[in-house]
This record gives C-alpha cells, sequence and structure tokens, in this order.
C-alpha cells in the first residue's frame, strides 16, 4: 500500500482488535484523555467457549477502568480449587487465603459478557470511538507515525494515526503483516470444550479430576460461570478426532455420563482445541505495539491468556500517553518490553509445566506424572507437585529499569518495586475504602507518618510535588485512631498497610499511574521523590540537586 | 549442602539387592512407575534443590562429575 495520500480518518492512537486487551488499552487510554479509535474485523463481540477466569489483579485493573462493581456482580466469585483423583478429593486450595483485599482471588464471566461490559464502558467515554466491520489489511508504519488500510462497509479507507496498538489476537494478522513471527510449541493434544447451561447446587469452585470414573485415563476441568451457565472441559488425546468429538451425538454421552442421567442441561457451545505457548520476540515495534494474545499466547490451564493480555494493557496505556503528551520520551515505550516480555516469559513457565504434567510429553515424564499422583493419594509433599494449573498472578517488575533501587532496608515479603500495590482497608476523609481503589491513574506517593503528624514543611513539600508538571498527588496515611490534619489521608483501620507494606513513620512509596510501586524510602525526600520519578518516565536522571 | 559421592550406604549390598528385588516380576512398565516413585520419596527426603540439581547433573552424565584425571 502506498503510505500518506488521501487519509479518510485521523487519531492518535488506533487499536486494533475489540477483544478484551484492546477494549482495555482503549478505556484506559481515553480515561486519560487520549483519544482513541478502535478497529474489529466482526460486527459484534466474540462468541463460543473463551475466557471466564479473571484474576484479582484483572479486577483491580477492571475497577481502575470503571467495570470493576459490574463485573464482580455479574460473575461468579470463587477462590478455591479442588483436585481429584479418580473419584476422591486429593487436596484443594485457597488462592486468596487471607482477609483484607477488596477483591476475590478470581471471578468467573463468559469473555463475551465482560466484553460486554468493556464496550459499554468505551461508549460513555468522550474521545473513544469503537468501529466494527473494519478490517486492517495493510501497515504502513512511518518515522512519525502510521497509515493503515482498513476494509469497510464503505470500501477501503486509509486511517493515520501516531501509534497502533495491536490487540488483533493469536492470529495477528497485524504481525503477519510486519513480517514478525511469535514462536514456542503446541502441545499435541485436544480438548473438548463444553458450555453447559443446567441447574446444579455445586459450590462454585474450580474442580480438576486426574482419570475420573466418567473420562477414565484422562483429564476434566469443571467451572461455574454467570447465568447457570457450567465449563466443562475434557481432554481427549492426541489421537481424537475433534469433528467427530465435536459432534452432539458424541458430546452429550460424555456429559452425561459425568453429570448422571437426571440431570437436565443444554449445550450452549462446544469447541475441540489445540494450546500452544508462544511468544514474539518483542512486542514493541516502533510505533506499532503488540499486546494480549498478538504478543504471546499460553494454554488455559492457570487463566493467564486473558489476564495477562489485560495487564499488557494496563502497562502501556500510561506509557502510551505520557509520550503522546510530551511528559515522557518515546524511550519509556521499550520498558514495555523491558516489563511485558519478561511476564510474558513467566506466564509461558507456569502454563508450559502445567500442561506437561496434564499430557506428559514422554513414557518417562507419564510414569513420573502418575507416580506423583499416586504418591499424593497418600502423602502431603506430593501435592505440592500435582499440577492442574498454577493460577494468574501479576507479574512483579523487579528487574524494571523504570525502578529506583532502594536504599534502605525493607521486609522480605513487603511490597516493593516493581509489584502492584498491595490491598488494604483503609479509612478516608469520605468513609471505609481500600487502598488500591484510591490510587492510580496518575503518579501517587504514600507517606506513613507517625505519632506526631505530618509537619508543615512536610506540607508544603507534598504540595509542591502536587503542582508538578507531571503531578504527584500524596496521601498520608496514618496508624488507626490518628487522623492527621492534611488534605488527603487513609486511616489504617486493621494495620494490614502497615503490615503489607513494612511501613515505619516516616516511609514512603511512589506508584505509577498503573498501580506499580517504582520506589520506597524510609525517609521521605522530595528531591529523590522527583529524580524516581523521571527515572519512571525514562527521563535523564537531573544535573545532582542539592 | 553437597551432594555426598563418597561411600554412604550402611550395608551397600544389602541395600543393591533390595533395590533390585523392588523390581522382581514387573514389566517394563511397572518398573517405570516404581522407580519414578522411588526418586520423588527420596528427592523430598533430601529437599536441598543444589544436592538434587547436582544429582541430576550426575545422573544424566556420571563423567561430568569425576575428578579431573591426572593426564601424562
Ligand atoms: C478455551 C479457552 C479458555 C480460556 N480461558 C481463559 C481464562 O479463563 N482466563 C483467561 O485469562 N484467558 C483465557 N483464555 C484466553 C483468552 O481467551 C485470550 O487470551 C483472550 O481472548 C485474548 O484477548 P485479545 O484481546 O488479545 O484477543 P482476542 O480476544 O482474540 O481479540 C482479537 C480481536 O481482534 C480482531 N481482529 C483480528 N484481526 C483483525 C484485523 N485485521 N482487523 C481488525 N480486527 C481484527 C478480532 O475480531 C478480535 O475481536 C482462554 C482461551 C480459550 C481458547
Amino acid at each position: 500500500m502506498s503510505s500518506r495520500g488521501h487519509i479518510d480518518a485521523r487519531a492518535p492512537v488506533l487499536v486494533v482488535g475489540a477483544g478484551p486487551v484492546g477494549l482495555c488499552a482503549a478505556i484506559d487510554l481515553a480515561q486519560h484523555g487520549v483519544k482513541v479509535l478502535v478497529l474489529d474485523q466482526d460486527d459484534s463481540l466474540s462468541e463460543g467457549s473463551r475466557a471466564i477466569c479473571f484474576a484479582k489483579r484483572t479486577l483491580e485493573i477492571l475497577d481502575r477502568l470503571g467495570v470493576g462493581e459490574q463485573a464482580v456482580a455479574r460473575g461468579v466469585v470463587w477462590n478455591t480449587g479442588k483436585v481429584f483423583l479418580r473419584d476422591r478429593l486429593l487436596y484443594q486450595f485457597d488462592l486468596l487465603p487471607e482477609p483484607g483485599h477488596h477483591r476475590p482471588a478470581f471471578i468467573n464471566l463468559q469473555q463475551y459478557l465482560m466484553e460486554q461490559l468493556l464496550v459499554e464502558r468505551l461508549k460513555m467515554l468522550p474521545g473513544a470511538e469503537l468501529r466494527w466491520r473494519h478490517r486492517v489489511t495493510g501497515l504502513a508504519p512511518r518515522a512519525d507515525g502510521v497509515t493503515v488500510e482498513v476494509e469497510t462497509p464503505a470500501g477501503l479507507e486509509h486511517f493515520d494515526c501516531d501509534y497502533v496498538v495491536a490487540c488483533d489476537g493469536a492470529r495477528s494478522p497485524l504481525r503477519h503483516l510486519l513480517g514478525l513471527e511469535s514462536r514456542g510449541q503446541v502441545f499435541r493434544d485436544r480438548f473438548l470444550i463444553a458450555d453447559v447451561r443446567m441447574q446444579a447446587d455445586f459450590p462454585p469452585e474450580r474442580w480438576f479430576w486426574f482419570d475420573p470414573p466418567f473420562h477414565p485415563g484422562q483429564s476434566v476441568l469443571l467451572h461455574r460461570q454467570a447465568d447457570n451457565v457450567w465449563r466443562i472441559d475434557f481432554q481427549l488425546g492426541w489421537d481424537a478426532d475433534p469433528e467427530r468429538e465435536r459432534q452432539s451425538e458424541n458430546v452429550l454421552p460424555r456429559i452425561r455420563t459425568m453429570l448422571g442421567p437426571d440431570r437436565p442441561f443444554t449445550l450452549e457451545w462446544v469447541s475441540v482445541y489445540t494450546f500452544q505457548c508462544r511468544r514474539m520476540d518483542r512486542f514493541a515495534h516502533g510505533r506499532v505495539l503488540f499486546a494480549g494474545d498478538a504478543a504471546h499466547q499460553v494454554s488455559p490451564f492457570g487463566a493467564r491468556g486473558a489476564n495477562s493480555g489485560i495487564q499488557d494493557a494496563d502497562n502501556l496505556a500510561w506509557k502510551l500517553c505520557a509520550v503522546l503528551r510530551g511528559e515522557a520520551p518515546p524511550a519509556l515505550l521499550e520498558s514495555y518490553d523491558a516489563e511485558r516480555v519478561p511476564a510474558a516469559d513467566e506466564n509461558i513457565l507456569h502454563s508450559t509445566r502445567s500442561t506437561d504434567f496434564i499430557t506428559p510429553k514422554s513414557d518417562a515424564s507419564r510414569a513420573l506424572r502418575d507416580a506423583t499422583l499416586q504418591l499424593a493419594e497418600f502423602f502431603p509433599f506430593a501435592r505440592r507437585l500435582v499440577n492442574s494449573g498454577r493460577l494468574s498472578l501479576p507479574s512483579v517488575y523487579r528487574d524494571s529499569p523504570l525502578n529506583t533501587a532502594d536504599d534502605a532496608a525493607f521486609g522480605q515479603d513487603a511490597c516493593g518495586p516493581g509489584a502492584p500495590a498491595a490491598d488494604a482497608p483503609v479509612d478516608t476523609r469520605d468513609g471505609r475504602s481500600w487502598l488500591i481503589d484510591e490510587v492510580g491513574g496518575r503518579f501517587d506517593l504514600l507517606y506513613f507518618a507517625g505519632a506526631d503528624g505530618v509537619p508543615d514543611a512536610l506540607r508544603e513539600r507534598f504540595e509542591a510535588l502536587r503542582r508538578q508538571p507531571v503531578p504527584v498527588e500524596t496521601t498520608v496515611i496514618s496508624a488507626r485512631g490518628m487522623r492527621p490534619d492534611v488534605g488527603r489521608y487513609f486511616e489504617d483501620i486493621d494495620g494490614l498497610f502497615a503490615a503489607r507494606y513494612d511501613a515505619a513513620p516516616g516511609s514512603a512509596w511512589l506508584l505509577r499511574p498503573d498501580q506499580h510501586v517504582c520506589a520506597r524510602w524510609r525517609r521521605f525526600d522530595p528531591d529523590r521523590v522527583r529524580a524516581a520519578q523521571r527515572r519512571a518516565l525514562a527521563l535523564p536522571a537531573l544535573e545532582t540537586v542539592t | 549442602m553437597k551432594l555426598r559421592l563418597e561411600p554412604n550406604l550402611d550395608a551397600p549390598d544389602d541395600f543393591y539387592q533390595a533395590l533390585v528385588d523392588l523390581h522382581r516380576d514387573l514389566d517394563a512398565a511397572q518398573t517405570l512407575l516404581v522407580n519414578a516413585r522411588l526418586i520423588l520419596l527420596l528427592a523430598n527426603h533430601i529437599g536441598d534443590g543444589g544436592v538434587l540439581r547436582e544429582a541430576l547433573r550426575l545422573a544424566r552424565d556420571p563423567a561430568a562429575g569425576a575428578p579431573a584425571p591426572a593426564r601424562s
């Protein structure tokens, strides 16, 4: 295609793909005031059996994007997983064993319902526009922007933008248009995924069977979704014929054997999948940035696909916004690679290990797997080796170039540089809230005050940070019962902030707009805060200020 | 901790015989399973990651652990 020439539409950011990742990226950008145009080749939401499990960190991001409450209300909340061997419970795990978090470990919600919430939210935002039946067929990146060729119901059109966020899914036509690849491995196994509507009073838990009597020699996974829909996932083996297995005369008996003859159900959707783990070498390619399944793909065991893709969007949106506003150099976008490529590797590692356990690749690995299950029946140590999926946790950007190294000691498990802010219940001027809901979308400084409160000199410094071109908003946090007389304060009502951050009077934490911690100190010093903020924006360090 | 490579078994001949007896009358698949269970039990007893990694390495390639030969 020719670059430039006639341009039908222009936007600072063009998001390709209205899946969960593209929609989250677009909402985030629009909330930051960036005009964004979303294009999708389809004419509606996705259908069929796709993501259902959305993790705590995703819910926190969705809260920031304005749809967390609806997602939780619409979905099925769960924290517990059970693993069965044949007809016996081997062990169970609680994914959120401690109180004091706003959001549960997981909700289950059909992907199309999640997308529906996101589309409705996007439509409420001025500056965001979504166009269905717009298929990107060409891409011409230049030094100063990208021209995109789009097939629309009205014919071929050309759009121009500063940046393209490619969220066009696992097959990613945009990746192909740039001659790029996503490399990895395909697992030689097939899974029948059935979504079934039925009345059942099984608890909302993740149930995973190895070698159950109703499907001998293979594994089965059961999950409850919204509206009395249940996800059943039958392992079939590599030799299964996907066409045959999809036929209802073959699917129905499998489900009946599992549920018993007396439970009426209807089939919502059936598909047969083969899974793979792979990723692109890099996700940032100049003005084209890949996110979600387009950039990396995992098997669903562990629910790391959409969850990690939404974390990509969370990571990318504020950076893109800072670059577009001229607050940060384009080099900031390189940190998207530095942070999200290792995150993808972490997800691929976990997903690969789970899949290798569920589908052993050789006689030896099958023997080790079976031996582990046999021992797990009797000995707790072996249960720790059973891997039916290690469920999605947020990545900690420990080695990020945007972090400022600690200059004082903090407890080993304390929330520190690279980690998403740990939640805690707080009391604010306006009543009870959660820390995680009160930060984000800007740089936040959390300052832990001691019994002597906040000296006047500090107040002025907080105020100066707030008046910067790129503001830092300070919130004073105090132990229970102390309410410092400052603009924004939280009372650490259960002492969980102090515990989770290893807080001492005078400690301070700097949070990025995506709620990740990028620096912390035992002593507040505004110059260090400014230096850490510059670092988090990929700006060169200032000459030493005294 | 380091993987012990100097002789350490209480009664080497008895142990060796017991190990062989363990597999009596088993077919190849059953033997594979029994070995796997044995490895898992022993590995948990050892626990130490460094010792286990060293044992894995030497199991695959015993020569890798031999003292450097003094060649003339
Ligand atoms: C059986 C199954 C179960 C799963 N379970 C989970 C789970 O429980 N939890 C979880 O987190 N993940 C799960 N996943 C993974 C999850 O579905 C994906 O990771 C997620 O859909 C990725 O979102 P995305 O926005 O990157 O891509 P997609 O959802 O694939 O969206 C891509 C969009 O791009 C559009 N598009 C493509 N090409 C073009 C083009 N040229 N022009 C314009 N538009 C284009 C498509 O129409 C589509 O709407 C599961 C997947 C499967 C298959």
